[in-house]
This record gives structure tokens, C-alpha cells and sequence, in this order.
């Protein structure tokens, strides 16, 4: 195994996608997703990576282009954040419910307005239902292990599904980490070639993406949200495979000494590190609280999570974007319908925290974890609260 | 047009809703929508194929005696063909029932 060198983890992702050697790059610059694709610009540009670079004029041709790539049998990948992602939103579905295999990293950024580069989950919580596979890294080693992984799971023909792995913008994208590159030949030893089932090529016609009258629609969907359903294996199979060539093991939801204890912390993304140093710090006061990170969004992992979180008395679950007029935030909403009318389930508590790049340090840890506490014994009026807002 | 007439499920279904038949809208009755026809005037007709090679839905053909007649399985009622004839040979009729 390589040494441990210090890159900037956006460098990293890019040169991962060159260990994947892609056959096509379709993207559009958007901070803080820019160094990611510049720097595969300039592999393809210095002809380091042979593959076609396209610089479309929008994200909307970007993920158009990436979908006539991956139909044409190209190993295809973007990369988006915030708006551009949004501007991607309406090829996003057809990517998914066509079948087309691509790799997109998201370095997750706030929505406008008011404008904010800033890191939060907004974006990608707008896209939560499009079809993609979505996973969550917590730190740049995970971002480039997710990123080589998201192409072997996408291609795997009993997934053929769009996969996203989601990146915390800036904390993550632009931080410069010490990280472990697979060789050339691990990659390659890692993920097969891409052997799409059906590919556009004028020897063997097919249509692709015809109309669905009433009559199959209906059917159509089902189709699509039973695969997804089903990659959880391949998901699994692709990380224990992971494992025993690389020794980092991952896992749908991760838990730091979560065992026994009564409330638990639920977060995803690059916070859960200062979760766990605020666990730490609480379990050192004696108090019995523990960790819960969610990796796999979508599909959600929900019998795994039961299983880790169950028999919690409280969860106090972060959620990185504030949707107006909604009851709660979208990961407190996916956890309490999972624990509903369970006999003997945790109290659920959603914490709006970390929105446009605001800090979530320790002691907010802590206030959630007290308030979700005093929550447990006198239901408050809303499902959810918004950590450290000023009212005057 | 994805398989309509079929009734199939969604284990069936091809992946990503493809079909995998080339040429496939053969078998279905597109033009079963129709709310006008066209109607040939054979004393006026010369034959010409103005109205096939218009034709969007490749719904005419040749019969025995030269004459090109569309099928009523697949012609829309579009009119192209009304418009193309150099000779007003075809007028269209409302459906009726």
C-alpha cells in the first residue's frame, strides 16, 4: 500500500476518476466543485487521462452530455454543486430512470438567495428523489474511496444506475488532507471494465427513453425503485471487496461508541468528526450518548439503521438544510417515518445546524444533545430546531 | 411507444423502459386516433406517389392497380397528403361514430 501524501481532496477525487480511467468528463465550473474538473481538464489537456473533456456551456448540457456518453457505453463523469446541480436537476431524472451509469461527486453547497458559496446539504436535499444512488463522505480518504466505488456499484449490471457521492464543500473539497492513492493497477484490479447490457450502436438498434403511455408508467417506476432497492447488496459487496484490497472498511451507516447509549447523535457528512470529538467529550462527563452516521442516503438503509439506533431512548438528528414549510428537516423526517409506531422506538429530534457554511462545533453538539433530552420529556411545539439563530 | 397493448409487469420490462425491437411501432395501431381519413378520388388520381412519399407515418403503399391508398391502422389524419396532391385527388372526411 502507498504512502499517506498530503492533497487537496478535490485533486484527489480527480485523480481517482483518472484511476477509473473515464472515458468522457462533461462538466461545468462551479465553486466548490471548480478544482475537481479543472484539474481533470488539465489531465486530459496534458493527456495524462485519455478521455474526451467537454466544456459545456451549462450544467444542464453537462449532464445531457453525460447522458448520451453513457448510453453510448462511455465510462462518463461530472461533478456539481448548488445551482449548477439544480440547473442538472430535470436530466437528472432521465439519467436514473434510462439507466445510465454515471459518477457524479457533488461538493455539497447552500442554495441562493441570499447567495452563499458556503457549505450545507440544501442542494443536494432539492435532488433527494431523482433516482441516484447518494453517498456521504466524511473525510477526503472516504471521498476518493467513494468516488472508485460509485463507478464499480453504477456499472455493476445488476445495479445500471447513476450514483452520487457527496462531498462537504470547502471543509472537504478544498481542504488538504494526508491520503492513501491506489495504484494504476489496484484500480484496475478493483473495477472491471464497463460492459453496459444495452448500449446505443447502430449494428443492434434500441430505443432509449420512448414515451410511457398510462399503461406502463406505473410499471416503469416500480421497475426503477425495486433496482435501487436491490443495490444495496452490490453496494455491500463493492465495499467488503474494498476492504480486502485496500483495509479501509465502510459501512450504510457507521456508529462511534454507540453502543448502549441513550441518545444518539445522527449525522452525515464531514461533521460527524467533530460529533465524534464532542461524544468524547460528553462520554467523558459520563454521560451515555453516542454517534450515528448515515454513508448510504439513497436507498436508504433503513432495517441497518434500526438495527444500529433502535434501541436508543432519543435521536438527535442534524439536518444541514432547513426546507420551509416542511414539519422537519429531510433526515429527521426519513427517521421518523422508519421508527413510526415502532413499540419501544427513540424519540426523534431534528437539529437545523452547519446552513451556508456556519460553523457546528462541539458545544452545539452538546446543546443538541440537551435539548433533545428535555425535548424527550416535554414534546416541543415543532418537530425541529434551529441551532445558534439569533432572533433580534 | 413502449409496449401498451401488452399488458406486462414490471419484472418484465425492459431495462430503463428501452425496446429493444427496432421498428417495433409496427405492431401497434397508431393511427386508431384518427379523427379524419382521407378519401382518393380515383378519376382525378395520376399516380404520381406525391401522397407516399409525404406520408410522415409511411401508412401508404401501392395496390395492385397502382393506386396508392393509406392504411387505416396507421394514418393519423395529419392531411399532408391532402396538401401534397398535385391533382386535389384526396379530401378528408370527418369520423364519424
Amino acid at each position: 500500500m502507498a504512502n499517506r501524501i498530503g492533497v487537496e481532496v478535490s485533486i484527489a477525487i480527480a485523480n481517482a476518476v483518472k484511476l477509473a480511467n473515464v472515458d468522457l468528463v462533461a462538466a461545468y465550473p462551479i465553486t466548490p466543485q471548480t478544482h475537481i474538473v479543472e484539474h481533470l481538464s488539465e489531465l486530459v489537456a496534458n493527456g495524462e487521462l485519455d478521455a474526451e473533456y467537454v466544456p459545456v456551456e451549462s450544467e444542464h448540457a453537462a449532464m445531457s452530455c453525460c447522458c448520451g456518453s453513457s448510453a453510448a457505453g462511455a465510462r462518463t463523469f461530472t461533478s456539481s454543486s448548488s445551482q449548477g446541480l439544480s440547473l442538472m436537476s430535470e436530466i437528472l431524472y432521465p439519467a436514473a430512470a434510462m439507466r445510465f451509469p454515471i459518477v457524479m461527486v457533488v461538493a455539497n453547497r447552500a442554495m441562493s438567495a441570499p447567495i452563499s458559496i458556503w457549505n450545507d446539504h440544501q442542494d443536494i436535499m432539492v435532488q433527494r428523489d431523482v433516482g441516484w444512488i447518494q453517498t456521504f463522505a466524511e473525510n477526503g480518504q472516504e471521498a476518493v474511496d467513494l468516488t472508485l466505488h460509485a463507478f464499480r456499484v453504477a456499472e455493476d449490471r445488476r445495479v445500471t444506475l447513476p450514483m452520487m457521492v457527496n462531498i462537504d464543500g470547502f471543509t472537504l473539497s478544498h481542504v488538504i488532507e494526508p491520503m492513501e492513492m491506489m495504484s494504476q493497477e489496484e484500480a484496475d484490479a478493483y473495477l472491471p471494465p464497463f460492459k453496459p447490457r444495452y448500449r446505443l450502436d447502430p449494428r443492434k438498434p434500441v430505443t432509449m427513453g420512448p414515451v410511457g403511455m398510462p399503461e406502463v408508467y406505473t410499471e416503469a417506476k416500480v421497475a426503477h425503485s425495486e433496482a435501487i432497492k436491490k443495490s444495496k447488496k452490490v453496494i455491500l459487496q463493492g465495499w467488503k471487496e474494498f476492504a480486502d484490497m485496500f483495509g479501509r472498511h465502510y459501512n450504510l451507516v457507521e456508529t462511534y461508541r454507540s453502543e448502549g447509549a441513550e441518545v444518539l447523535l445522527v449525522t452525515m457528512g464531514s461533521i460527524s468528526e467533530t460529533a465524534m470529538t464532542a461524544i468524547d467529550k460528553m462520554r467523558d462527563e459520563g454521560q451515555s450518548v453516542g454517534l450515528v452516521r448515515i454513508r448510504l442516503w439513497r436507498p436508504f438503509p433503513g432495517p441497518e439503521f434500526r438495527k444500529v439506533a433502535g434501541k436508543a431512548k432519543v435521536l438527535a438528528v442534524v439536518d444541514r438544510c432547513l426546507p420551509p414549510g416542511a414539519l422537519c428537516g429531510p433526515v429527521g423526517a426519513e427517521l421518523r417515518s422508519l421508527f413510526y409506531k415502532i413499540p419501544g422506538s427513540p424519540k426523534i429530534f431534528s437539529f437545523v445546524a452547519g446552513l451556508g457554511g456556519r460553523d457546528v462545533r462541539v458545544e452545539h453538539f452538546e446543546e443538541m444533545v440537551d435539548k433533545a433530552r428535555a425535548f424527550a420529556k416535554r414534546r416541543p411545539k415543532e418537530l425541529y430546531d434551529v441551532i445558534g439563530v439569533r432572533e433580534k | 411507444m413502449a409496449k401498451t397493448d401488452a399488458i406486462i409487469g414490471w419484472k418484465t420490462l425492459a431495462q430503463g423502459c428501452h425496446i429493444l425491437e427496432p421498428g417495433n411501432s409496427a405492431q401497434f395501431r397508431t393511427g386508431d386516433w384518427r379523427s379524419q381519413r382521407p378519401v382518393l378520388d380515383k378519376e382525378k388520381c395520376i399516380k404520381c406517389g406525391m401522397c407516399w412519399i409525404f406520408c410522415p407515418d409511411m401508412a401508404y403503399s401501392q395496390d395492385d392497380d397502382g393506386y396508392f391508398i393509406a392504411d387505416m391502422e396507421y394514418c393519423k389524419g395529419c392531411g399532408i397528403c391532402v396538401h401534397e396532391c398535385p391533382k386535389d385527388a384526396i379530401t378528408l372526411v370527418p369520423e364519424e361514430g
